[in-house]
């Protein structure tokens, strides 16, 4: 007798006057079949949703990338302000070590010019050229392999033929080769770093639009009308993003390396102080000198750790499935 | 009255095969009409068709496909687009995976509004909660800032339901609603389902293998067979009096609660084989598990036969005068 009075209050009312059909009628008998299935959720997820700020803030590698960044970036910043002057001139003796002269903090190199200066307008080139050839590698990455994934057929085919093409040359000499073609200038570095980087993007990029244009809310999505751009941009997009995200995290930091790699060699801007040209000028001086080679070299490492570590909290922040379960 | 949906000698096919093939039916307005078969029986493809999402590899071969007296197969594809989600909308069987995850309930559901009413975010969302509420989600404001995953499976089905209701469709297609959900949330499904069918005037075309509801809500039946339908009835009449050789295997095939099918007491009847492939064999695709067999089942399908208002039946064996059957009778007796 109780359990049929809990069917009958918890049973979904019906507005209208039309009576449950009487297969149904004789349901109520079993209090279960209209049990809500609402309440038992509804419970716990209050006060659990944490905005992805708030998340990506509680997880410590972010923080610690974050803070990382954020100082070599505010250096870049000041650099103007901290030292106005050609961080290529000469500024004061040659080869004074760190610590030996209280106006050069970090010494100088064997042509005398200020190591500290170089540093932070070196910061500048180097983040300059890691982030805008990254934004270049992830708009070609996107647009190809977007195109590539989603489309599939024919356009696919021929788009993978063309990243796998890129892929089959080392793209370190390709960059050289890119460079040595045009005048090295921080223009035509940051063009062939973002000619050299895309094809990684473009892989992730397709390979995730290929699993996710399978699924059932893109299916859904094109029930309810939606074009394909709009599937694109707001369906497929924000599930791929965190990978894109990452990559592109990952590329910053190697496309900082790539071009400290062409300054030391001699390939890159003549006319700016880069990291790399730092540590290509002090190599001859290594055994004598070598807070020459290890303070520009110690910059990129701490930079590109950020990168990564930003790129990693990221993953974890971004994805509601796998932040919920931390 | 003018049918709302009327679908005529579909066929739809792959590069070799027709797992459609011919099929024809019309949904009435606030009508539910049920499609029962087995897997394979190129259910899931009809709706597909009808509502012009076809995989790549399938297309329509044949047929015509009637919304309210306008042919869909020749609507253009942005125009078609258009009708999506406005005229006639799909729900799908996972609940679980037809949402997008990484977008919240409000948004989704107002993204259906925006679109296709053109309505400002804020009204959007207004309307989002009071759509929610229709089927029945308690504290809908506080749902609309959910994540598909904080919800339970009966819930995302209420959701994916108030994105396909969103704009007022004529034509609802519900391919396996239940199948992925327990049964307790499966009854509460369907009545919303039925509901709304009544509240919102649509039609319903219910895509599904379950005989049982079948038998509960649906106002008519068809049952379809390796792409093809072999019956068409009332569920009263279909479920009382099966003509079809498959349908009568079907029901045979069903566990029932009392009486001597009970499968503790006796073993469950089957049919004996597989589903035919839907390789485009001439005859009738249930002719190699057929009991009743005739030499013609083998050369040519059977033409649909209309035995009584509303009932149709596609077998030879049905008909045949020279072996006056058991089904036979049946028909007389009509």
């Amino acid at each position: 007798m109780e359990l049929t009075k809990v069917a009958t209050e918890t049973a979904i009312p019906f507005e209208t006057s039309v009576s449950p059909p009487a297969a149904l009628q004789e349901e109520l008998d079993w209090p279960n079949i209209h049990a809500r299935d609402t309440h038992v959720v509804q419970g716990d997820i209050a006060g659990r949703r944490l905005p992805a700020l708030r998340r990506l803030l509680q997880n410590p590698s972010v923080v610690a990338g974050i803070g990382l960044l954020s100082m070599i970036v505010v250096a870049a910043a000041l650099a103007p302000v901290l030292y106005p002057d050609d961080p290529l001139s000469m500024a004061g003796r040659p080869l004074l070590w760190p610590g030996q002269n209280a106006a050069f903090p970090l010494g100088t190199d064997s042509l005398g010019r200020d190591v500290a200066a170089g540093l932070v307008h070196g910061a500048r080139v180097s983040l300059l050229i890691g982030f805008v050839a990254t934004m270049i590698g992830l708009a070609l990455g996107l647009l190809v392999g977007a195109t590539a994934g989603y489309r599939g057929g024919t356009i696919d085919d021929l788009l993978a033929v063309l990243i796998e093409l890129f892929q089959t040359v080392p793209s370190f000499i390709l960059l050289i080769v890119l460079v040595a073609i045009a005048q090295p200038s921080v223009t035509t570095v940051t063009w062939a770093i973002g000619l050299v980087t895309w094809p990684m993007i473009a892989r992730v990029v397709r390979a995730e639009f290929r699993s996710l244009r399978e699924k059932e809310f893109v299916m859904a999505a094109r029930s309810l009308g939606f074009g394909h751009v709009r599937i694109v941009v707001r369906e497929i997009l924000p599930n791929a993003l965190p990978s894109i995200i990452v990559t592109a995290s990952v590329t910053t930091a190697t496309a900082i390396l790539m071009e400290a790699a062409l300054s030391f060699l001699g390939l890159g801007d003549p006319n700016v102080v880069s990291w790399g040209s730092m540590i290509g000028a002090g190599r001859e001086f290594i055994r004598t000198a070598w807070y020459l080679t290890a303070l520009p070299g110690l910059v990129i490492v701490l930079t590109v750790l950020a990168l990564n570590l930003i790129g990693d909290g990221l993953t974890d922040a971004l994805n509601p499935r796998l932040g919920r379960e931390r | 009255m003018n049918p709302l949906l009327e679908v005529s000698h579909l066929s739809v096919g792959f590069s070799t095969t027709n797992p459609v093939h011919g099929l024809s039916f019309t949904v009435a307005p606030a009508e539910t009409l049920a499609i029962v078969g087995e897997s394979g029986s190129g259910k899931s493809l009809t709706a597909l068709a009808l509502m012009r999402l076809l995989p790549k590899a399938a297309r329509i071969i044949d047929g015509g496909v009637r919304l309210d007296g306008e042919d869909l197969l020749t609507v253009p594809e942005m125009e078609m687009r258009q009708r999506r989600g406005r005229d006639i909308a799909m729900i799908f069987q996972e609940p679980m995976t037809s949402l997008n995850p990484v977008l919240t309930i409000g948004r989704q559901i107002g993204e259906v509004l925006q679109h296709h009413r053109g309505l400002s975010k804020a009204k959007a969302r207004a309307e989002s909660a009071e759509l929610l509420d229709l089927v029945r989600i308690p504290e809908p404001r506080r749902c609309l800032d959910d994540y598909p995953h904080q919800l339970s499976g009966g819930m995302r089905q209420r959701i994916m339901i108030a994105m396909a209701v969103a704009c007022r469709p004529k034509l609802l297609i519900a391919d396996e609603p239940t199948t992925a959900l327990d049964v307790t949330i499966q009854a509460q499904v369907l009545e919303l389902l039925d509901r709304l069918r009544r509240e919102l005037r649509l039609g319903l075309l219910l895509i599904t293998h379950d005989l049982g509801l079948v038998g509960q809500w649906a106002d008519r039946v068809i049952v379809m067979y390796a792409g093809r339908k072999m019956e068409e009835g009332s569920p009263g009449d279909l479920f009382s009096n099966p003509l079809h050789p498959y349908s009568r295997g079907l029901l045979a095939a069903s566990p029932r609660l009392q009486g001597d099918q009970h499968y503790r007491r006796a073993r469950l009847a089957e049919i004996p084989g597989n589903i035919g492939s839907a390789l485009a064999a001439p005859g009738c695709p249930f002719a190699p598990r057929c009991q009743l067999r005739l030499a013609a089942c083998r050369v040519e399908f059977p033409d649909q036969r209309t035995v009584a208002l509303g009932r149709q039946v596609a077998c030879h064996a049905v008909f045949d005068a020279e072996r006056p059957s058991q089904i036979h009778d049946i028909v007389v007796g009509l």
